[in-house]
């Protein structure tokens, strides 16, 4: 009876280190996202294409590529959005992309430096906005009232381009703001402010349309001295290179200026 | 006390060193094969971790003002967060365990939840309920003015609700082997269930709930998902090492290997010492 009793005692750690093994997947998640299921398109067939794109690119890139998907009849395009510099940092560790958007010339350049691209060009330009919930409790109503210390503000990581246009458009304006937090992408940003935790947020224009209703925002003079440009491009290495090339062409035509200007993007 | 109480948990791994001497004939490769196997897969990554690591620059490094923060924030959470479930998690494992009440399979499943929750959505439920326009948060603002997410007792409140369930099922496990005579035999010597709990299942069951303490405690310094979604990120008020070590990954990521690197160093050192004070026993 003893024996048999100890025995089921010696399974429990071993049941909670496999427990604890499947939580730590968990966590490590949002480092490494959808890079397995985009390994099917290394098939030499190429119907299907990857897109590695900025998180902000979420909504007018899921459109663009329904409408790639209906020109090429059988192509399934798969992306996988996430901070810039995540993306560039998965793509130069060998992620089998055929297409990067980044939000910033400085991510993409990580990836022209490791000569996995070649000329980017520049699709579109996004200007930040102060993104506040829709009833503003803290009253903000100008860029200036972030430094106040009553107001709860969240800012996006300065190593994700986002953060980088607000610590820009902050200095011009000379303005020291202490936020409450520093949030690994715009989206994680704007949802502190859709669930009310913060009174105000630096996210870009194109997020505050995508939430409408759910936040209001508020534009300001200095985001014109932080505007950033998104650099496309192909990958050298893509898996499915003529695809790429031709959902490169869809984001530069006029149709998908189109899409992009319509969800509050600038033309460059 | 002591000799039955080893057999709960550390027991079976201290009969371990013993069976071939037990046991004699061939170690079957059924059984050699698939265990080394494990055993590259385990620590393979950690070799890389080791090969990439910038040797040369690891110093300066480490002397930055922002990584010793980090870390002390990471130790000093985990630790509150650990003591806390002790508080809550063991008196929980006993009437789970020892107390017969309708919805216990019930309240076991739902327990174990934090298990099996991605750690973000667990971090969206903290926020749901104790964020600013939460349920719970909201009249805590209100009446105390106490506001929890993007402070330090919001990063141990996220560690410690994605690490106690580890520690309450492992001391319930404990509670589950431990022979009962022993607490039958006090009751029939007149002592309450509270003398009972404090005189003899705590000492039986003592080294249970070292090891679920201390698996507890490892979960909470790795804690990353609810610990950035409830508490944000802020150097030297909720950025842990795992956050650190995160952003670091973005444009840095030699910064990132150093940073793991350290975390892994003090845990394992930590987890060692331990190991030889508490686990093995005197």
């Amino acid at each position: 009876m003893f024996r048999r009793v100890s025995r089921w005692a010696a399974a429990v750690p071993l049941a909670l280190a496999l427990a604890a093994g499947l939580a730590g997947c968990g966590s490590s998640d949002p480092a490494t996202p959808a890079t397995a299921s985009s390994s099917a398109s290394s098939a030499s067939g190429a119907t299907a294409l990857t897109v590695f794109a900025a998180a902000s690119l979420t909504e007018t890139f899921t459109e663009l590529g329904k409408t790639f998907e209906a020109a090429h009849p059988g192509t399934s395009v798969k992306f996988n959005f996430g901070s810039s510099a995540t993306l560039a940092q998965q793509i130069t560790q060998g992620a089998p992309a055929d297409v990067f958007a980044a939000a910033s010339p400085a991510t993409m350049k990580t990836v022209t430096d490791a000569s996995l691209a070649t000329a980017p060009t520049t699709f579109v330009r996004n200007k930040l906005q102060i993104a506040v919930p829709p009833d503003n409790p803290a009253k903000v109503d100008e860029l200036k009232d972030l430094s106040d210390s009553k107001v709860k503000v969240a800012l996006c990581a300065e190593q994700v381009p986002c953060g980088a246009a607000a610590v820009k458009a902050l200095d011009a304006a000379g303005l020291k703001v202490t936020p409450v937090t520093y949030e690994q992408d715009v989206k994680a940003t704007l949802t502190k402010v859709e669930l009310g935790e913060v009174d105000a947020a630096l996210v870009y224009k194109t997020d505050v349309l995508a939430a409408a209703g759910k936040v209001t925002g508020i534009a300001f003079p200095e985001a014109d001295k932080a505007i950033n440009d998104y650099p496309i491009a192909a990958l050298s290495k893509a898996p499915a290179p003529d695809l790429a090339k031709q959902f490169v062409d869809l984001v530069l035509s006029s149709q998908g200026k189109d899409v992009l200007t319509k969800a509050g993007f600038e033309a460059p | 006390m002591t000799p039955s109480a080893s057999s709960t948990g550390r027991g079976g791994a201290r009969r371990g060193p013993g069976p071939a001497g037990v046991v004699a004939g061939r170690v079957p490769w059924a059984l050699v094969v698939p265990a080394a196997l494990g055993m590259v897969f385990l620590v393979l990554p950690l070799a890389g971790l080791l090969v990439r690591a910038p040797w040369s620059t690891l110093a300066e490094r480490l002397a930055e003002p922002q990584v010793l923060e980090a870390l002390r924030l990471s130790l000093v959470t985990a630790t509150i967060a650990t003591l806390i479930c002790l508080l809550l998690g063991v008196p929980l494992a006993w009437l789970l365990a020892r107390v017969g009440f309708p919805a216990r399979r019930l309240v076991r499943a739902l327990i174990t939840v934090p298990l099996v929750l991605p750690p973000v959505v667990g971090g969206v439920a903290l926020l749901l309920v104790l964020g600013r326009r939460g349920l719970v948060g909201q009249w805590l603002e209100a009446a105390f003015g106490i506001s929890l997410p993007f402070t330090t007792a919001g990063v141990v409140i996220a560690e410690a609700f994605v690490a106690m369930p580890f520690l309450v099922i492992s001391v319930e496990g404990a509670l589950r082997a431990a022979d009962l005579r022993l607490e039958e035999a006090a009751a029939t010597l007149g002592a309450s269930r509270w003398v009972i709990f404090r005189r003899v299942t705590l000492p039986l069951v003592a080294p249970g709930i070292v090891a679920g303490a201390v698996l507890c405690w490892a979960r909470a310094l790795g804690e990353f998902g609810a610990t950035i979604t409830f508490a944000g990120n802020f150097p030297g008020r909720t950025q842990t090492m795992p956050l650190a070590v995160y952003l670091a990954l973005e444009t840095e990521p030699e910064a990132a290997i150093v940073l793991s690197l350290l975390l892994l160093a003090v845990s394992v050192i930590i987890l060692a010492g331990l190991r030889d004070r508490w686990v093995t026993g005197p």
